[in-house]
């Protein structure tokens, strides 16, 4: 019996199925995990996703054939049985389950095991084999509760205020961005967006899910008419010209890779938010434990650290390169 | 260290001058003495003795957070500090949080060096599960030595002169010299007259900046003073109180290191302070950097040494001139003045005059340049003949017009992760050239590309690593960089034979395929000709 799930130079397929997840290159049938543009590319003939990743994914890719299951739904494709399980890691986030002759795998895409209020918390998937990323699947990489980082943000900004500074947050324009949203206090001062954010940010909140208001950040618009205003932007907005309408400002990066030092300084920002849409050290080392499963393959990140710390542990562990070469700081994390 | 650690977060959250002055301006305001003192010193390089080795650290760490070494390993080669990757990898504080001071802490760091390892263990990990996590990372600083997080000593002076309302030039003057928090007080050190500390104390040195222009630039000739960019240990030498001191620019005394030095007071007069080169002579002539690097790193020189490469200060400035301190005269008049003091010397003492390179026109001085590796220099200085002894490096006065570089096509064959702000960036590489059909590795370089470059270069590396060996990486051989470099030594210690001085990458040859790369012939070409 052939493997259930192979890894080609397409991406992850399924030769019962015959379909791809993920895959980077055009494919008849592709299954999509979530919506960031490293895993729903454009081009395929035929999309699948969760219902609540079905607004993004269009607002993102167009006019695409879209199919959409709720979690936990079942269905048959060719010999296979899926089914897609939350992965807590932006709204609409899943873990594909893929069944043949009683063999179950499961690809989690990205995950995120602590709830963020806002993404359907992560539910671990029971599997013989289990596809696993590994962006930070190093020691090091530890997160804080999300109320300790909100306190922090919010200080920040309440400390910018009396600084008579605006302070401009960077942040990948979805997911990270609306989460953030929920963990800012709208108390201390109205909230800006930039045009990437916001677009995403008013599809999210078409589709139901509690985002606080925002005013887009227009060119006519006057920062003295918003005084105490945050402006959140995507990371590459830091920087641009498009800042000097702020006055003086001081700038923020939010992501998991502001845990160390040296990458905080190289992205000349003022100050890191350790805040990450992806599994740390130790929530990665739980879900795999949670899953049950003997075998795990490793992706996306440190990979050939983490498979030998899982081989260590007694797992039948091997890396998987992918297409993107591992390790680098996404921008989404 | 609560204080300490609040100093720093407040440093290392802001990338402007400004803030981070203020904020050691007001520490230095309203921290206690002995914690200022020991800020300073830190600040300035000097470092408390180590309490423990750094692989002790890390095999303490890496038990306490029940890590395998090698995962440690790959860690910190993430990481790209050590001090962070313990803090990091380390689990949460769980006894009561530790209420020491900075100067607390340090007292017993010092008392643990010498002591067995179960009690410096003991100590260690004491500190470890009482410390939050920024403070824990500023432990481990102070234990694994290297103190730097974004301050220069330029900064601190300036925000030390703020807080105590003195001179610049002033403090940083008396932060110069060999001091310690244990033998200095804060009072001695920033208010106190001190004749001792003060005859030893050398000035803070002028330094210059690359000609970043045609000197055309520079105006008039006749305004400057040209000289060779000697090639050895730019060092200070003081008389005072019949007493000589060497320093070197990084403010290390090497008064033991150059004993030829001693009879200086035996013909030069008290209240003398001279700014000059230390090489290695050969009877009339400077010797190639490599001989004067024997007697770097040693605390005492051995008799063979001494004959083999002895030692020469190559005078270009008095500083101070019958115990009066003339850095503010203009530099013709202070060049004049040590002529006056070096006319005079036996033909045996180990002091000459930097010789003045005469030119009516740059077309001239730009002439003899080509010639400055003739003369074991690396090129010119020029200096304008008004110009004051400055504090540090100002741009204007003086410049430093350095010969081109040599260079050499080269292949990377090894790539290995940077440190601090090149954390997680492939930015340490190794260089080989053709020897036949073999690649051999001849230097290594870290620096010369832009972030952007070492950028793509970091994601090229991912992708096509061949082999592990630890932190380091073999990629395959395509990657092609002019490699350039002021100097080139036959070394037997190295597979190729050759050592070079100062390489760097100049550019990434996006146009040249490996089998373009330069050949061991051709450095050896380099070596006849210039070694």
């Amino acid at each position: 019996m052939s493997p259930v799930l192979i890894f080609t130079e397409r991406g992850i397929y399924c030769p019962a199925g015959d379909f791809y997840i993920d895959p980077w290159r055009p494919v008849d049938r592709a299954l999509i995990t979530h919506a960031h543009a490293d895993h729903a590319r454009p081009g395929h003939n035929r999309y699948l996703a969760t219902d609540i990743a079905a607004p993004v994914l269009r607002h993102r890719l167009g006019d695409i054939t879209l199919n959409t299951v709720r979690y936990g739904e079942t269905r048959t494709i060719g010999d296979a049985t899926v089914s897609f399980h939350p992965a807590g890691h932006v709204p609409g986030s899943a873990q594909i389950r893929v069944e043949v002759e009683g063999e179950v795998w499961c690809a989690s895409g990205d995950y995120k095991t602590a709830p963020d209020g806002l993404s359907t918390p992560f539910e671990p998937v029971r599997c013989h084999a289990f596809i696993t990323e590994s962006t930070f699947g190093l020691p090091v990489f530890r997160w804080r509760p999300d109320a300790d980082l909100a306190s922090e943000i919010n200080a920040w900004w309440q400390a910018a205020q009396e600084a008579g500074q605006t302070p401009v947050l960077g942040a990948y324009s979805f997911g990270k961005a609306q989460r953030l949203l929920t963990l800012l206090d709208s108390n201390i001062g109205p909230i800006l967006t930039h045009g990437a954010v916001e677009t995403t940010t008013q599809v999210m909140r078409v589709q139901g899910l509690p985002l606080p208001a925002t005013t887009h950040v227009t060119p006519e618009m006057k920062i003295k008419d918003h005084p105490g205003a945050l402006v959140l932007a995507p990371p590459s907005a830091l920087g641009s010209t498009w800042m000097g309408r702020f006055g003086t400002t001081t700038t923020a990066f939010a992501s998991g890779w502001m845990q160390l030092r040296g990458i905080r300084r190289r992205r000349a920002a003022d100050k890191g938010f350790v805040i990450s849409d992806h599994a740390d050290w130790d929530g990665l080392n739980s879900a795999i434990r949670d899953t049950g499963a003997e075998r795990v393959f490793v992706t996306h990140g440190y990979t050939d650290s983490f498979s030998r710390w899982l081989t260590d542990q007694g797992y039948d562990a091997a890396p998987v390169p992918t297409e993107f070469g591992g390790e680098e700081e996404e921008e989404d994390a | 260290m609560k204080s300490f650690a609040a100093l720093f977060t407040a440093i290392d959250g802001t990338t402007r001058t400004n803030p981070k002055v203020a904020a050691l301006a007001d520490y230095f305001a309203t921290a206690p003495e002995p914690d200022r003192l020991w800020t300073v010193a830190l600040f300035s390089g000097r470092r408390p003795k180590r309490a423990a080795t750094t692989t002790e650290l890390r095999r303490w760490a890496g038990e306490i957070a029940e890590l395998p070494d090698w995962l440690v390993e790959d860690s910190y080669a993430v990481v790209g500090d050590l001090a962070e990757t313990l803090a990091l990898i380390l689990p949460e504080a769980t006894t009561e949080p530790d209420t020491g001071t900075l100067t607390d802490w340090l007292t017993r760091l010092s008392t643990l060096p010498g002591r067995p390892e179960e009690e410096r263990r003991a100590a260690v990990e004491t500190a470890w599960s009482s410390l939050g996590k920024t403070e824990r990372f500023l432990f481990n600083k102070l234990i694994t030595g290297g103190f730097r997080i974004g301050i220069s000593r330029k900064l601190m002076t300036r925000a030390l002169a703020r807080a105590t309302e003195r001179d610049e030039a002033d403090i940083a003057l008396r932060l110069m010299g060999d001091w310690t928090p244990a033998t200095m007080t804060w009072d001695r050190l920033i208010h106190a007259n001190d004749p001792e500390a003060e005859g030893a104390r050398p000035y803070p040195f002028c330094l210059a900046y690359g000609l970043d222009s045609e000197p055309e630039t520079l105006g008039a000739p006749d305004d400057w003073h040209a000289e060779w960019k000697w090639d050895g240990i730019r060092g200070q030498l003081i008389i005072r109180h019949r007493q000589h001191h060497l320093w070197s620019r990084g403010e290390e005394l090497m008064t033991d290191r150059f004993p030829e030095f001693a009879r200086a007071p035996d013909f030069l007069p008290d209240g003398t302070v001279i700014d000059g080169e230390v090489l290695a002579w050969d009877v009339d002539a400077p010797m190639p950097f490599a001989a004067l690097q024997k007697r770097i790193g040693r605390k005492t020189v051995p008799k063979k040494l001494l004959t083999e490469a002895p030692a020469m200060l190559y005078a270009y400035d008095l500083l101070e001139d019958g115990g009066e301190d003339i850095r503010a005269l203009p530099f013709a008049d202070r060049r004049a003045r040590l002529e006056a003091l070096i006319v005079n010397l036996p033909d045996d003492a180990p002091l000459r005059l930097s010789p003045r390179i005469p030119f009516a026109d740059w077309g001239t001085l730009a002439q003899h340049r080509l010639t400055a590796r003739d003369k074991r220099a690396e090129g010119l200085m020029l200096k304008r003949m008004s110009s004051p002894y400055a504090t540090g490096r100002k741009r204007g006065d003086w410049w430093k017009w350095k010969l081109d570089p040599l260079s050499i096509d080269a292949v990377m064959i090894y790539a290995q992760a940077g440190h601090g702000r090149r954390a997680n960036l492939f930015t340490d590489f190794t260089f080989a050239v053709w020897d036949g059909e073999a690649l051999v590795p001849f230097t290594k370089a870290y620096s010369g590309l832009t972030d952007e470059e070492f950028g793509q270069i970091t994601a090229w590396v991912r992708k096509n690593t061949q082999q592990r060996f630890g932190p380091v990486r073999q990629v395959t051989p395509v990657h092609v960089f002019e490699i350039a470099f002021e100097g080139i030594q036959a070394s037997p210690r190295h597979k190729s034979g050759i050592a070079l001085r100062f390489p760097r990458m100049a550019r990434w040859r996006h146009d040249k395929p490996p089998s373009e790369a330069g050949t061991l012939g051709e450095l050896q070409a380099l070596l006849a000709q210039y070694g």
